[in-house]
């Protein structure tokens, strides 16, 4: 089989869509200041809006306005959490809960709030990745302030029920906020259905450039900006507009949106490929995540004893690019926590690779890395003292 | 393969994908000695195979490791080093000798290097014991860490095969920085890199 270049990181990020990277080298023009009242200001100003009007139907929300554009999932994240340790300081609530599987930018977050001193609760999930709702609903209660559940992880591709999170977190009087910066282009994203409070969103996870993101709020709900100064985005969030950023995200959302039925058919039955090959020639492959409720996109696998980065690069020598959950390759001496927390073994936590299917990727790729992938394993394992 | 540029040397790349010297469940290689290090709960093991000669001199070897590309590449080098080599050199070796050989290690992959040596000298004590000499290596290619009080790696590296874990622990066990406190940093550094190699077994 000839060496093929296969990229299997779309989790990670994802390369612009040819139609977001022409529209937005037209944009590059639009030079002006949506904040500045003359003609050149108001006709970026309008620009702006239309983007924002397109991140708003890319998530069923009905007002354009309850979009606050941020510079990605980490500062949309950290608004709301710095939004709660106003509340939290001036207010009786200061419970916050959340799950021990969300991405750093939340848990990190989290934990700050606990070094503040207010009561964090880290929700455990099952082997498939999700939380259980009765141990939600015995967690929030009049003292709780705050609820966030990440909707899809972006390591093995759980999806939460978030709608039923939502309303258990709404029962209590608390806040309710959703990371959905997976979710995105790959499944419906509806703030109607899941009625969050906040909803996180990231641009470069669906063809779009990076450095931009946005966070849905829902009307009344309050913000404290993480960023001070002018009163763009109506005093949420300081600094000049980011219009190439913006206009980038709107034709993002307008191709997610119009794509996203073929999109996520097309990518479930490449991951399906992936997981039957890979599964028939190694047996002992171990899929991460839930069976139904996943990604379209998303397989993760541990392989026991072969180290994850060890994998990682023997593929990377192929031309097949994926990430991995093993300690190694973070730097660390942990492998992925949301490995751990699904309560899988530390070895098949080091042992782990995480696929994720995009646009690009075709059945010839799976093909490819099937072929590819159990040499590599089996070659690891024979000079392993483990296997 | 420029993917390899920035994370590797050349050398690394080549052993990664090459390795040299390892254990073949089918060669059926005939070991005077072996020693295992490390543990899979962390990420990486390690297990050196000997053969040895009458006159102490390593004639042979092959591992077995379960861990990462550096971990892969550095026992690949390390074993190429310690062929022919007198155990009492052998024992010697020291991470950064293999990582100067190899034309250095990312900084942060320093870490997934430091098992080779220590199952060396594992195989090695276990040679010293079947052969009646256990514990002759003990104080071989030690380093005084703390001035002081002359207490070395390898007592420090021991206390934490007795059961030391922690600053607290150690100190106890060899009252090390209980004068100037200068070798603390140094310490604690090595008390994190024994502790994740010998650790785990409890
Ligand atoms: C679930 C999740 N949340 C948040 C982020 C952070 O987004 P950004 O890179 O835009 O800060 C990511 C991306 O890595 C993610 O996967
Ligand atoms: S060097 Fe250790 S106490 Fe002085």
């Amino acid at each position: 089989m000839d060496r093929r270049f296969v990229y299997m990181d779309y989790n990670a990020t994802t390369p612009l869509h040819p139609e977001v990277k022409a529209r937005m080298i037209e944009d590059l023009e639009v030079y002006a200041n949506a904040s500045s009242l003359h003609e050149s200001g108001r006709a970026a100003h309008a620009r702006v809006e239309e983007a924002r009007a397109s991140v708003a139907r890319l998530i069923h929300a009905r007002d354009p306005s309850s979009i606050i554009f941020t510079s990605g999932g980490s500062e949309s994240n950290n608004t709301v959490f710095a939004t709660m340790f106003h509340l939290g300081r001036k207010g009786p609530r200061r419970g916050i809960v959340t799950t021990a599987i969300e991405h750093p930018c939340v848990l990190n977050a989290a934990k700050w709030l606990e070094e503040e001193g207010f009561p964090v609760r880290f929700l455990g999930v099952d082997s498939k990745g999700r939380i259980d709702l009765e141990e939600l609903r015995s967690s929030v209660g009049p003292e709780t302030l705050l609820v966030s559940v990440m909707a899809a992880n972006n390591e093995i591709g759980t999806i939460q029920e978030v709608a039923a999170a939502s309303g258990i977190a709404k029962a209590a009087g608390a806040f309710f906020h959703t990371d959905a910066t997976q979710c995105a282009g790959k499944i419906p994203v509806d703030v109607e259905a899941w009625n969050p409070d906040y909803l996180t969103l990231s641009c470069h996870k669906i063809y779009g450039p990076k450095g931009i993101g946005a966070l849905y709020v829902r009307k009344g709900a309050p913000v404290v900006p993480l960023i001070r100064g002018g009163h763009q985005e109506h005093g949420h969030r300081a600094g000049t507009y980011n219009n190439l950023g913006i206009l980038g995200f709107g034709a993002a959302a307008d191709l997610a949106l119009r794509e996203l039925p073929e999109y996520s058919g097309r990518v479930r039955r490449l991951r399906e490929r992936l997981r039957d090959g890979l599964t028939r020639k190694l047996p002992y492959a171990h899929v991460n995540g839930h069976e139904t409720e996943v990604l379209p996109n998303t397989l993760n696998v541990s392989f026991p004893g072969a180290e994850g980065e060890s994998i990682l690069l023997y593929l990377d020598l192929e031309g097949i690019q994926v990430s991995t959950g093993s300690a190694c390759a973070s730097g660390s001496l942990e492998p992925s926590h949301v490995l751990l927390a699904t309560g899988l073994g530390p070895e098949l936590a080091h042992g782990s690779i995480r696929m994720s299917l995009g646009r690009d990727s075709t059945e010839a790729d799976v093909e490819y890395v099937v072929e590819k992938l159990p040499p590599i394993i089996e070659r690891l394992r024979r000079m392993s003292t483990v296997a | 393969m420029e993917a390899f540029a920035w994370l590797y040397s050349d050398i690394v790349k080549d052993h990664f994908m090459n390795p040299r010297n390892v254990y073949d469940p089918d060669e059926k290689f005939e070991a005077d000695a072996d020693g295992i290090v490390g543990n899979v709960k962390c990420g990486d093991q390690m297990q050196f195979f000997l053969q040895v000669d009458e006159k102490d001199v390593i004639r042979d070897v092959r591992w077995k490791t379960y861990g990462c590309a550096s971990a892969i590449a550095s026992t690949s080098m390390l074993s190429e080093i310690v062929k022919g080599l007198p155990i009492l050199e052998a024992y010697q070796l020291k991470p950064e000798d293999v990582s100067k050989r190899l034309g250095g290690l990312p900084d942060n992959k320093i870490h997934c290097s430091v098992l080779g040596d220590k199952a060396l000298r594992a195989a090695i004590d276990s040679w010293l014991a079947k052969t009646g000499r256990e514990g002759a290596f003990k104080d071989v290619g030690a380093t005084v860490v703390c001035t002081c009080l002359n207490i070395t790696d390898r007592d420090i590296e021991q206390a934490v095969k007795d059961g030391a874990r922690s600053w607290e622990d150690l100190q106890e066990r060899t009252k090390i920085g209980t004068v100037c406190g200068g070798c603390k940093g140094r310490a604690e550094d090595l008390l994190v890199e024994y502790v994740h190699v010998f650790g785990h077994d409890e």
